[in-house]
């Protein structure tokens, strides 16, 4: 449906024109201009063009970086995915229990991230976090500050605990919109728990699915604060994530130009993989165009 | 008035609304009829001014409104799905249209009493309109439309969703009640019957062309090609391909006398078109040419049978009165009256239509 | 196949009921027979939807029993009770093609392969879907869509009933004749029993071979389409059935004459002396305008012509009478009434009275 052109309009909008550039637009325009310059100290600076984009795409400390990020973001999506999906289908539709479940499931997307990262990392602890302390009665060899696999599981179990809620609404919204009927005619049809899942289900949850998909792969992907809270980036640089290195480049060593040209890489990688699977999940299962509708 | 000039409406490469133009006068009621797909909605959205078409014009009282904003036209707009303010009570569903304009509370009063003594909704006012039936639910939401005094009014399918007698009454009542404002009355549907029911002008559409524009009883007794003939067709019409061969109509089934007034035509292909309740299963002195046929369907409805027949690749529909008992495979006689024909030539536009008898 | 028995069936939708109205289904007590057509015909809210998910098993009734032949099935699950349910919009399997979804039912009742290809193979045929058959069923048209929920519940063999839910709300009107056509061949071809609850009396009287007139959650009267033209048992029914319906005109009744204002009607029979609501029945197909002298005068107030037949508003003495007059006859200038005798029917608080046989009544 088209809107009627209002001019008006435009005028509710300058508002938020003025605010996104001061606070979006122009800094990114700074960071473009730090990313072709370089300076030998003294605020003066002088045109290198391509160079840190090309020192940058070559360096191995950025790659093992994305390595890392995409190594995560895909264990991310493997878990948080089904376990959203499941939760979802065991939550009630109807009746009083339906309003403590949502709200349980908001609780932990409402906790400030670095909060979340304090939570975890005082948790972890050997001495007075509870699971810390319960690894060792267990007789357990837990440490996330200096046991590689230790932080990384941390920090995914950090992340399934903090975010999976979202996929979980999300796909609940998606299940509460299938009508009745659909169920009904399935029980008639003899169809199994698995076939109503498979074909009914998950079918009509496509759409928020591939929401639920892009959100969460778009905020694995640009992680920064909880495990930066949690582990710092360590032990050593095993859980130095993209985001991570850029701020220890850019304001540990005071790089900027490589920082800024890192950062644009980064940013451009986002878009393009978001670009590339909205693509694809949104063609996938189309096999002809769809008329479109005369109404 | 409302003139459209011209208007067409192209969503990428589908065409909604194909060169429309009409002229529709004050005080009129307008019937669009046509199948789901055709464009009513399409078009009743145009003449609201929700959607911008393509190309072409609208004129009220001869001033373009293509620039003015829906909500600055004097539009009223009813849809198949009873839409009403949720939260609000039957009076203040009723009553919004007038407060958004500013009106004084006394105005409001009167106006919102008037209304809905005419849609029998006042033992209702003060419900929660979630509360109520469809029908009164449908009835609101047309009290809603009446109290704005629009110009226009246009109903999209407003009864398709209740009950099939509460569409009776409410298909009296509403002409009725609409012709009192003067407004320019739209009325879309896709029930052939609706349309014969509501009288007035109809328009049929069909993919998004407006074939026939006239008096509702004209469209139907003379539909100027094949498509208007079957949208405006409920049961379906019969039709039978067949060659003029001189003075002979030539079928698949045999060949039935050309009426003289029609020897004049040219010969070749014609898409011959018969009602089904012009078929008769007794010979009379007009209907004399005979096919005879196996039954392959019967459906008594009330005080009438419609008996399906199926012979090679013709397939015929009579629809008769009295309740007749015929078994599935029976052969039966049916005769055709040729003076009854519609006939359609190859580019199904009507060559000639049966002429009707005077009405008192 | 099945008989299906209602032993005296009540449902409430409130926990604890106590009086009539408290019941959405008011005490029904029927046998419906094996591979009948029915239609269960009423207003909304008069309780036939209700009746069906009953029958179906999506509901379990509050009193009373319900029998597959000769067993009771008030508690079985829809899947124990080997019955099919087409809905009012077409419910179907997006991802699945046309082929596979009518092979789903068999698949999960682990039918052989052989026989669910061959039962598939005919459905598609029967259906005319065959040059659709390998389409992805989510981009079919409405009525396409309603064939395949009904061609779901036909693959089966082991299907006891096929029940209907307003089937044809969502497919256009042209559509929706070759449907009911259609519907009523696959009846004949393959015999199941099947129940239609429409609140379209056309849609139930093509359909059915008995129809259950409904009204407020109680069966007002169960006829073949005949009975419920000829002789409604209710005012409701001879208003329902029928378009335009019945025309009920208060009149006074005494012997073998009525009286409408302040004229005088044949009837076709003695009738005991009656008091209380007392209203004439007749149906508008039944009434002529004509100039014979002998009848009522009338004026006309309104003419609806549909085409096929006129329908004229009049009145008698301010009482308004519906008269049906057909194509091509005229309305005469000085219009008078005449009631076909033989199609009177007297009604006394709403119910039917018969004429007195041999000085009894019946």
């Amino acid at each position: 449906m088209e809107k009627t052109y209002n001019n008006k309009a435009w005028l509710l909008v300058i508002p938020v024109v003025i605010l996104v550039a001061l606070s979006a637009i122009i800094p990114i325009m700074t960071v473009v201009n730090y990313s072709v310059q370089d300076t030998f100290g003294g605020n003066k600076f002088f045109w290198v063009g391509t160079e840190w984009f090309t020192d940058v795409l070559r360096s191995e400390r950025f790659h093992n970086a994305l390595g890392r990020n995409l190594l995560f973001s895909f264990i991310i999506l493997c878990i948080e995915i089904p376990l959203g999906i499941w939760i979802a289908l065991s939550m009630p539709k109807k009746g009083i229990w339906v309003p403590v479940c949502l709200i349980m499931m908001a609780l932990p997307l409402l906790i400030p991230w670095n909060v979340v990262g304090t939570i975890w990392q005082i948790f972890g602890r050997g001495d007075i976090g509870l699971l810390g302390h319960t690894m060792g009665l267990l007789g357990i060899d837990y440490n996330y500050t200096n046991n590689i696999f230790d932080a990384w599981v941390t920090i995914i179990i950090m992340d399934v605990w903090h975010w999976t809620s979202l996929v979980v609404l999300l796909c609940y919204a998606g299940l509460v919109s299938i009508p009745e009927a659909y169920y009904q005619a399935a029980r008639i049809d003899g169809a199994s728990k698995w076939s109503v899942f498979r074909y009914i289900q998950l079918p009509k949850m496509r759409g928020v699915l591939i929401i639920a998909f892009l959100l969460r792969f778009m905020d694995s992907f640009m992680i920064y604060t909880e495990p930066f809270v949690l582990t710092g980036g360590g032990p050593g640089n095993s859980t130095t994530f993209l985001s991570i290195d850029l701020v220890k480049q850019a304001i540990g060593q005071f790089d900027l130009g490589p920082a800024a040209a890192m950062s644009l890489i980064y940013q451009l990688i986002v878009l393009l993989i978001c670009y590339i699977f909205f693509t694809v999940m949104s063609n996938v299962g189309v096999d002809k165009p769809a008329k479109e509708t005369a109404e | 008035m409302l003139e459209l000039r011209n208007l067409s409406k192209k969503v990428g490469t589908s065409i909604h609304i194909n060169d429309v133009s009409m002229k529709l006068e004050k005080g009129s009621l307008n019937v669009l009829l046509g199948s789901t797909l055709s464009g009513k909605t399409s078009l009743m959205r145009l003449m609201a001014g929700l959607d911008k078409p393509t190309s072409g014009e609208i004129l009220m009282d001869g001033e373009s409104v293509l620039k003015t904003p829906v909500q600055k036209r004097n539009i009223a707009m009813v849809y198949q799905q009873f839409i009403n303010y949720p939260g609000f009570t039957v009076y203040e569903n009723i009553a919004s249209p007038m407060r958004v304009a500013g009106i004084d509370k006394k105005t409001i009063d009167i106006k919102v009493r008037e209304a809905a003594d005419l849609m029998k909704l006042t033992p209702y006012l003060d419900r929660g309109v979630l509360n109520l039936s469809g029908g009164q639910q449908q009835r609101t939401a047309l009290a809603r439309a009446l109290v704005k005094g629009a110009e226009l009014v246009l109903l999209d399918e407003p009864l398709a969703n209740l009950d099939y007698k509460l569409r009776e009454e409410l298909r009296i009542e509403l002409p009725r009640i609409f012709a009192e404002t003067g407004a320019i009355f739209i009325y879309a549907t896709t029930e052939p019957q609706e349309a014969l029911l509501l009288g007035g002008r109809t328009a049929t559409l069909h993919e998004g062309c407006v074939t026939q524009f006239g008096t509702t009883i004209d469209v139907y007794n003379k539909p100027s090609n094949l498509e208007t003939a079957q949208t405006f067709s409920d049961p379906p019409m019969n039709v039978i391909p067949m060659q003029k061969q001189g003075s002979k109509f030539v079928f698949s089934q045999g060949q039935v006398d050309c009426p003289k007034d029609l020897q004049s035509l040219a010969d070749g292909p014609y898409s011959i078109g018969i009602r089904p309740h012009h078929l008769m299963l007794s010979p009379s002195n007009e209907a004399s040419h005979k096919i005879e046929a196996p039954v392959s369907t019967t459906e008594i409805a009330g005080s009438e049978t419609f008996i399906h027949v199926l012979q090679g690749d013709l397939k015929l529909v009579v629809l008769t009165h009295g309740v007749h008992r015929v078994e599935i495979g029976d052969q039966i006689s049916i005769y055709m009256n040729p003076s009854k024909f519609f006939i359609f030539d190859e580019h199904d536009v009507l060559v000639s239509a049966p002429r009707t008898e005077g009405v008192a | 196949m099945a008989q299906i028995t209602l032993d005296k069936l009540a449902h409430s939708y409130l926990a604890n009921p106590k009086t009539d109205s408290d019941f959405a289904l008011k005490e029904i007590d029927y046998v419906w027979d094996d591979g009948g057509a029915y239609a269960l015909l009423g207003p909304s809210g008069c309780g036939k939807t209700t009746l069906l998910n009953i029958i179906s098993g999506l509901l379990v009734p509050s009193k009373g029993k319900i029998l597959f032949d000769d067993r009771d099935v008030t508690t079985f699950q829809p899947e124990q009770r080997n019955i099919a349910q087409v809905f009012q919009f077409p419910v179907i399997y997006d991802t699945m093609t046309v082929r596979q979804n009518l092979e789903f039912p068999l698949k999960n009742r682990h039918v052989a392969p052989h026989e669910i290809s061959k039962r598939v193979e005919e459905m598609i045929e029967v259906l005319d879907l065959g040059d659709k058959a390998n389409f992805k069923a989510r981009g079919l048209t409405a009525d396409e869509k309603q064939k395949i929920s009904l061609g779901r519940g036909l693959v089966r063999y082991d299907v006891n009933a096929i029940l209907f839910d307003e089937p044809l709300t969502v497919i256009d009107p042209h559509m929706k004749w070759q449907l009911r056509t259609k519907l009523k061949e696959l009846h004949r071809q393959f015999n199941h029993t099947m129940i239609y609850v429409t609140h379209d009396q056309t849609e139930a009287l093509t359909f059915a071979d008995k129809v259950v007139v409904m009204y407020d959650g109680e069966v007002v009267q169960i006829g073949t389409p005949e009975e419920l033209f000829d002789e409604p048992k209710h005012t409701f029914v001879g208003y329902f059935i029928g378009s335009p319906g019945m025309n009920i005109i208060p009149a006074d009744v005494a012997g073998n004459q009525a009286t409408i204002g302040s004229h005088s009607v044949d009837l076709k029979g003695n009738y005991p002396d009656l008091t209380g609501k007392v209203e004439l029945g007749i149906r508008p197909e039944f009434v002529s305008l004509n100039n014979i002298s002998s009848g009522i005068p009338a004026k006309v107030t309104g003419v609806d012509d549909i085409g096929r037949f006129k329908i004229v508003h009049a009145t008698i003495d301010s009482i308004e009478v519906n008269i049906v007059l057909n194509e091509g006859e005229c309305i005469p200038s000085d219009p008078k009434i005449t009631f076909e005798t033989s199609r009177i029917n007297i009604y006394k608080d709403d119910h039917l009275v018969y004429p007195l046989v041999n000085g009894r009544g019946l």
